[in-house]
């Protein structure tokens, strides 16, 4: 019976379908708790009680909001491109869920161990913008398309300094792969190994991109409800909708996975003597969440201009010059090899 | 057939018939998401040949870069599609030339050309062992580390021309000077004045 699971093509098939559901269906329940962190979160900032009605202390809201979401009537603008209307939402969810096939939740525990594994997420993520331009164009209407061309350029302008942060870990690292990115913060010093130390100012350079990347406030310009309605999402009702906003938030807590893995050490445990695993990881994630979520709550949103100047006047030269500096850190091998953690 | 097989033949498939219909499709905009298609097939290809690498930076490159610039000119662009027809019998004969052109050499290249005995052996020579990524950074960046540098300056020397060509400097419009902005003293840019009632400044 083993063996029909290793060597049949069916039973691979089968063994591979299973895999993907175990990924796929904890991180669809878990995307609905943090919602409702989210809004939760948003809510106390603002002295608000929040979603506090459907079960208890509001914790069945987003299923609540689900079951709404998919019974209501589809509505296609006249003179749409139909076909591209429905395909920008799938697009949308499908990229957002197919980066989570080589994050690993622990040492070993992932999908497809592939040693491009970053490049892998950095393109697909790169692909999302698609979901946005091709949804806002397709509605054939005013504002969809203004928020699709600012979100293009946006999303565009963001990922080059995400790209030139990853180099430097990559550097550091002297591998692609999550597992060894994760393997070369485990240290004697526990929490003080990790990557957040030597790469202190990119920490925070990676997580403003990307909440950029994602299109989250402060940086929610392609949306900006307040004048562009909604931005691209104007147009969508319905499932196409839930599709959009459930890809929108998977690639939040993928960008959340990502600053754990890269920055947090992933499953290694703060403190050395205690054992690594799983939970760590998730806390991890939660935290990073949870800035994502208070930085919404606290801070207003920029103006386009701001945002454009930032990405390229500050982010870029900022990012590049790092890569420099790691470069040469990790050459000659300076503060006890902490840049050049291959030879380790 | 093997599943590495039926994975070449649904990417040669895709590129294909995207390639096909980049040419066909009567609105420009689908033009370009076919051609999307065709390059995300094209890096099933080089995945199915081991060389992941080249296949993630066709993606992030030509799909996450050169493909959105595209969208986003055509997208603008206010085209007159019944012209456009036009345009491509006109041009027809001429494209239908360049496709035979093309066709004769490779087969010329396939059929009839002969590689000497040498030539894979000296192909496989250049390739270093180990990862593929590994192996083209040591290509590139220490055996033909001058070439490229060379091929690089050649780009830089295309984008500095692009950005002359391009700048002019306006100086009738009102920039914002982001600098002066935030240094400015609060205490010195404001004066406050008494005014009494009825009298004014």
């Amino acid at each position: 019976m083993a063996d029909f699971f290793t060597t049949h093509p069916l039973g691979i098939l089968l063994l591979t379908v299973g895999q993907v559901l175990l990924v796929v269906v904890p991180l669809l329940v878990a995307l609905a708790f943090l919602l409702y962190a989210d809004r939760k979160v948003w809510a106390a900032v603002q002295l608000r009680k929040g979603p506090n009605v459907v079960g208890v202390f509001g914790l069945l809201q987003s299923f609540a909001d689900f079951l709404k979401y998919i019974t209501k009537e589809v509505v296609v603008p006249a003179g749409a491109d139909k076909f591209v209307f429905f395909l920008a939402p799938m697009l949308s969810f499908v990229l957002a869920m197919i980066a989570w096939a080589v994050i690993p939740f622990n040492d070993g525990w992932v999908l497809s161990d592939i040693n491009v594994a970053i490049l892998y997420v950095f393109a697909v993520s790169s692909l999302e913008v698609y979901g946005v331009i091709m949804g806002g164009w397709a509605s054939n209407s005013k504002y969809p398309f203004l928020g699709s061309l600012r979100s293009a350029a946006q999303m565009i302008s963001y990922e080059v300094s995400l790209g030139l942060i990853i180099i430097g870990v990559i550097i550091s690292t002297g591998s692609m792969n999550f597992g060894d990115i994760v393997a070369a913060q485990d240290g004697r010093y526990g929490i003080f190994s990790w990557y957040w130390l030597p790469h202190f100012p990119m920490l925070f350079l990676f997580i403003i991109s990307a909440m950029a990347e994602t299109n989250r406030p402060p940086f929610d310009l392609p949306e900006a409800e307040s004048e562009l309605v909604a931005g691209y999402q104007v147009e969508y009702s319905s499932t196409p909708f839930l599709l959009f906003m459930i890809g929108e938030y998977v690639a939040i807590v993928l960008m959340c996975a990502l600053v754990s893995l890269l920055f947090l050490g992933g499953w290694l445990s703060p403190i050395p003597g205690l054992p690594d695993g799983v939970l760590w990881f998730v806390l991890k994630l939660i935290f990073v969440f949870f800035i994502f979520a208070l930085t919404k709550a606290v801070v207003p949103r920029y103006r386009y201009d701001q945002l454009m100047r930032i990405g390229w006047k500050v982010f870029l030269p900022l990012s590049l010059a790092w890569v420099v500096i790691v470069a040469f850190l990790a050459k000659f091998e300076l503060f006890g090899g902490a840049y050049a953690r291959w030879l380790m | 057939m093997t599943v590495t097989t039926l994975a070449f033949y649904l990417f040669a498939m895709s590129t294909l018939v995207g390639g096909l219909f980049t040419v066909m499709s009567r609105n420009p905009v689908h033009s370009v998401l076919w051609l999307i298609l065709a390059f995300l097939s094209s890096a099933g290809l080089f995945v199915l040949l081991g060389a992941e690498f080249v296949a993630m930076l066709l993606i992030i490159v030509y799909v996450g870069a050169v493909a959105v610039l595209f969208l986003f000119v055509v997208m603008m662009l206010d085209v007159d599609f019944a012209a456009l027809k036009a345009e491509m019998a006109r041009y027809m004969p001429l494209a239908l030339l360049i496709g035979v052109i093309l066709l004769m050499q490779f087969g010329l290249a396939y059929g009839s050309w002969e590689a000497s005995a040498a030539a894979e052996g000296n192909r496989l020579a250049i390739m270093p062992q180990g990862e593929n990524t590994q192996g083209l950074g040591l290509l590139i960046y220490d055996q033909y580390f001058l070439l490229f540098q060379l091929s690089g300056l050649i780009l830089l020397v295309a984008m500095i021309g692009a950005i002359v060509l391009t700048l002019r400097h306006r100086t009738d419009v009102k920039r914002q000077n982001v600098l002066a902005q935030m240094w400015r003293d609060p205490a010195k840019s404001m004066e406050l004045k008494d005014v009494k009632p009825g009298q004014g400044l």
